[in-house]
């Protein structure tokens, strides 16, 4: 645990330096150019490429998060039971298609930018979060919800006193899952001109430079990871605080 | 007092509850037993509306529980079930204080109310107040469900198997710690068990219950003497009925005059603690102590005649 914190915590230092002072790293990356291409990406601020990239992720997640999980508390309402299977199918769908289908049929609608990224992640990143609070509001301890309807509390007091405090982690775990595809999928935003760290990438691709792809791929993988870590470090967190760590996490 | 008045309950095709009509006196202990699927745990779920009838009606102290909002009446009613069911997120304290905090009462007085809850089933609330329960022993969670049942002096407390989950030995003591309660706030227990062991010690009645319908309900001793179908008659245990009639009574009721050897035997034990001490140290009679002194003794004899089925 001790060694683990910190691999990820030079993880994260090398990452803000490289951000902050790309040139410093020109060395290593002009072992991967040919032809005196450039060592480090020069057709935009790479920390601002990151920073957008992330903002768009967050923005994405965060609404996906919203409209998700309200779906999920009303499906396991009792008014709202009868629509499960018909959300559940409708957030299968968004998973189901990819998202460079997604960008193509949101570009007549929205334009180039960064509104069919969203647009797209967002449709994305519904179905972990759906799935996981469903299972969190269904799978509560029986013993607990009869005791929450038992000593008199109301719908409503049941949902926000009892059943989310205790499926928060498994909810998290399903953000945490979106979170991570978002980032990877964001890149893919690049090809309709959103500001995200896909650019890199692609301007790799297109002109040939290994060192590019690397940057941009690398930038995302070492973000995907400390971000999954520090969402499971806290679902693990959160699991303790509820008294739940006994319980499996999803 | 509560009136279960001709009360059905059925899924699909099977009646759950049927047509059980029973009254439970205030102030008394009204244990329900069956085996499984008998329909005792439907029946005590529709007290506190947790089930709704099929028909029928129940009457709390003349008042229809029907025309009461559920979680109205759930609040004024105490609900203690196997596995506790505390709130796994929420300290001790708070598990306790829930009814009280639902109802509106002040932070002062839920402390208080806490505090002395705790204190009663003997758990020290500086050092309990502020666990989560995960971190208490089974008998501990047992009894702060419990007390959570009763945060909000209630009338009325329902108890599902409460003790299911405990070993012997503990299940004993929270017995006695539930009898004791039960004589210092006089409320009205209704109690839902499988054990007719559990059921003749605690009951002051004792419904038996299989497959929906109310097969007999009368005083333990009534059931123990006269059962009303063979089932009922075996729930009980043919060659344990002379025991279950001498673990009725106490000692104390039973003194004689008269000296006897060896160690005493308290005047508070059952009459059947004392016939099997008489059994087993093979004296033919026990002195009995009361407050430390020696006030008679109990004879094999007389217990005999006791154990035997009254005519």
């Amino acid at each position: 645990m001790k060694t683990g914190l910190l691999i990820r915590l030079v993880a994260l230092l090398v990452l803000v330096l490289f951000l902050v002072r790309p040139e410093t790293f020109a060395g290593f990356f002009g072992l991967f150019t040919k032809n005196n291409q450039p060592a480090i990406y020069n057709q935009g601020g790479l920390l601002d490429l990151t920073l957008n990239h992330l903002a768009i992720v967050a923005a994405a997640t965060l609404a996906s998060t919203i409209v998700a999980v309200g779906l999920a508390i009303v499906v396991t309402r009792p008014f709202g039971a009868e629509f499960l299977p018909l959300s559940r199918s409708l957030a299968n769908i968004g998973q189901t298609f990819p998202p460079v289908a997604v960008l193509a049929l949101a570009v007549p609608l929205l334009g180039f930018g960064t509104a069919p990224t969203l647009v797209a992640l967002f449709l994305y990143g519904l179905l972990p979060i759906f799935e996981n609070t469903l299972t969190g509001l269904t799978n509560l301890p029986p013993a607990v919800t009869d005791a929450a309807k038992g000593v008199g509390m109301t719908g409503w007091q049941r949902l926000i006193k009892i059943e989310l405090p205790l499926a928060l982690p498994v909810i998290l775990a399903g953000i945490r899952l979106s979170t991570v595809i978002s980032l990877a999928t964001a890149t893919i935003g690049s090809t309709v001109a959103a500001r995200t760290l896909g650019e890199v990438i692609i301007a790799g691709l297109l002109s040939n430079n290994t060192a590019f792809v690397l940057q941009g791929g690398l930038i995302v993988g070492v973000l995907a990871v400390l971000i999954y870590d520090a969402l499971s470090a806290l679902e693990r967190l959160l699991m303790a605080r509820t008294g739940q760590l006994g319980r499996a996490a999803a | 007092m509560i009136e279960i008045d001709d009360i059905t309950k059925v899924y699909g095709e099977t009646a759950v509850v049927d047509r059980v009509t029973m009254t439970v006196e205030p102030r008394s202990i009204c244990v329900i037993v069956g085996t499984s699927g008998s329909g005792k745990t439907t029946l005590m779920r529709m007290i506190n509306k947790l089930v709704t009838p099929t028909s029928g009606s129940i009457r709390i102290d003349g008042e229809d529980i029907g025309t009461v909002p559920a979680y109205e009446l759930r609040r004024r009613i105490g609900y203690a079930i196997q596995g506790h069911g505390l709130f796994p997120h929420r300290t001790v304290g708070q598990n306790v204080a829930t009814v009280p905090k639902l109802l509106g009462w002040d932070k002062k007085k839920t402390a208080a109310r806490v505090d002395e809850l705790l204190s009663l089933f003997q758990l020290d609330p500086a050092q309990f107040r502020d666990r989560l329960p995960n971190e208490l022993s089974g008998g501990q969670q047992q009894r702060v469900g419990v007390a959570r049942a009763l945060a909000a002096e209630p009338n009325i407390l329902l108890m599902d198997e409460p003790y299911g989950a405990l070993d012997p030995v503990i299940r004993a003591k929270a017995q006695e710690d539930l009898l004791a309660i039960q004589r210092k706030f006089g409320t009205t227990i209704v109690l839902v068990t499988h054990d007719m062991e559990e059921a003749i010690h605690l009951g002051d009645k004792i419904a038996v219950m299989d497959s929906g319908k109310l097969l007999q309900f009368a005083r333990p001793a009534e059931i123990i003497a006269n059962p009303a179908t063979p089932f009922v008659a075996e729930l009980i245990g043919t060659s344990e009925r002379p025991f279950r009639l001498l673990s009725l009574a106490k000692v104390a009721d039973h003194i004689e005059a008269g000296e006897a050897a060896g160690e005493p035997v308290d005047a508070g034990a059952s009459l059947r603690d004392a016939y099997a001490e008489l059994l087993w140290s093979g004296r033919p009679s026990l002195p009995v102590r009361r407050d430390g002194q020696i006030v008679g003794q109990v004879t094999l004899g007389a217990l005999s005649k006791l154990a035997a089925r009254p005519q």
